[in-house]
């Protein structure tokens, strides 16, 4: 839905702030964003100054560094810290990103500001709740489909079919472009956002899969797909480096070629 | 109590949309074609009397460009209209009430357009 203005219970207000460490002589601030639901409260800004000589070099150092030392209760999600699980998406300095991959020094301004992905519901602080977004990962059937008989051994692929897939099998799911989207913020529950939709590209690129034109059948919708009005916040976001919005380029292409 | 799948999957694909997208692109190209030949046009008319107007009119390339314009130019705003309205409008009798306005006003505009030129072709 297209919401103007937050709704009253969102509206975010003035948190805690925690010192400077004693001795510290390179600092810097994180403005975090935090809800939690049991309390009955508004989110609000915790703001945490870090000693950057005892920290890692990554956001998301800083972020483990916070829990452990100052704030237990920051609450965020993260696993692999290379960029490869997804896990710690988040909006940082006003952009979508992975916490794990993003400099403390490449943020431009005084403090870093760090709040959960927008436009998502809020299960607690920086996590968010992918149920949907799973839920239409899973609608795209993201597996490979044929009719032909199983081979003995593999189904193979040829040198140039495989480089097909490059900027496509990079895709992590962080979900940091379907939800820099304004038109999946306004239409998620119909519009399959650009992760989902570059998703199954990969599997309509792929020389090995069969049911290209099934995939295309589903596809086919004013909303699941036809959303999309190359706005570009999804290839700007991206962590990765990808280029969903090429690959929404590419599936808009096939649907119209194969009626001509 | 549905469950995520469920409600993604919902009434499936409309199998549409490709028409639409692909006559937005066709009607944007024509759009600069007869604009650019339009406005050409106007700049070395400029300051013509209204006889050299009509005169022009006459023409049955002018008349039948005029008229394409007139059409291609209805419609691409039609569509253009109809995308801001998906995007925005969630109310499901409102947005049907605004699409069919937006359509009877384009059909109402385009109509209005190609009988005024024919008027003026036609005329004595």
């Amino acid at each position: 839905m297209v919401e103007f203005a937050l709704p009253k219970n969102s509206r975010i207000e003035a948190g805690k702030s925690h010192a400077v460490p004693d001795g510290a002589s390179r600092t810097k601030t994180f403005r975090i964003f935090r809800y939690e639901p049991e309390d009955g409260k508004n989110p609000h800004i915790d703001t945490y100054t870090i000693d950057l000589d005892d920290c890692g070099p990554m956001v998301l150092d800083a972020l483990i560094k916070i829990k452990a030392e100052t704030d237990s209760t920051l609450t965020f999600r993260r696993s692999c810290r290379e960029g490869i699980c997804g896990s710690c998406s988040m909006n940082i300095d006003g952009h979508n990103t992975l916490a794990c991959t993003k400099a403390i020094e490449d943020v431009a301004g005084d403090d870093v500001t760090v709040y959960p992905l927008p436009h998502m519901s809020v299960i607690k602080d920086l996590v968010v709740d992918f149920t949907q977004f799973w839920a239409q990962y899973e609608s795209i059937e993201p597996w490979l489909k044929t009719y032909s008989t199983d081979p003995a051994k593999e189904r193979l692929q040829s040198v140039n079919d495989r480089e097909e897939l490059d900027g496509l099998y990079e895709c992590i799911l962080c979900a940091c472009c379907s939800t820099a989207c304004p038109s999946y913020w306004w239409n998620s529950d119909r519009y399959l956002g650009p992760a989902v939709l570059l998703q199954a590209y990969r599997w309509i690129a792929d020389s090995r899969d069969e049911a290209t034109g099934e995939r295309l059948d589903e596809l086919e919708d004013p909303f699941k797909l036809y959303r999309c009005h190359t706005i570009m916040n999804c290839t700007n976001t991206c962590p990765k480096g990808l280029n969903p919005a090429r690959a929404i380029g590419e599936i808009k292409k096939l649907v119209v070629e194969r009626r001509i | 109590m549905q469950a995520a799948i469920g409600k993604v999957r919902s009434r499936g694909s409309a199998r549409s949309g490709a028409g639409t997208w692909k006559a937005q692109r066709f009607t944007a190209i024509a759009n600069l074609l007869l604009v650019l030949w339009f406005v050409v046009n106007a700049i070395a008319m400029a300051g013509s009397a209204y006889a050299e107007w009509v005169a022009w009119f006459h023409s049955p390339l002018t008349a039948a460009l005029m008229i394409l314009l007139v059409l291609s130019t209805c419609y691409h705003a039609r569509i253009g209209l109809q995308e801001v309205v998906e995007d925005y409008v969630h109310h499901e009798i409102g947005k049907v009430a605004i699409l069919v306005g937006i359509t009877l006003v384009a059909a109402l505009l385009a109509t209005a357009g190609v009988v005024s030129v024919l008027m003026i072709a036609l005329g004595g």
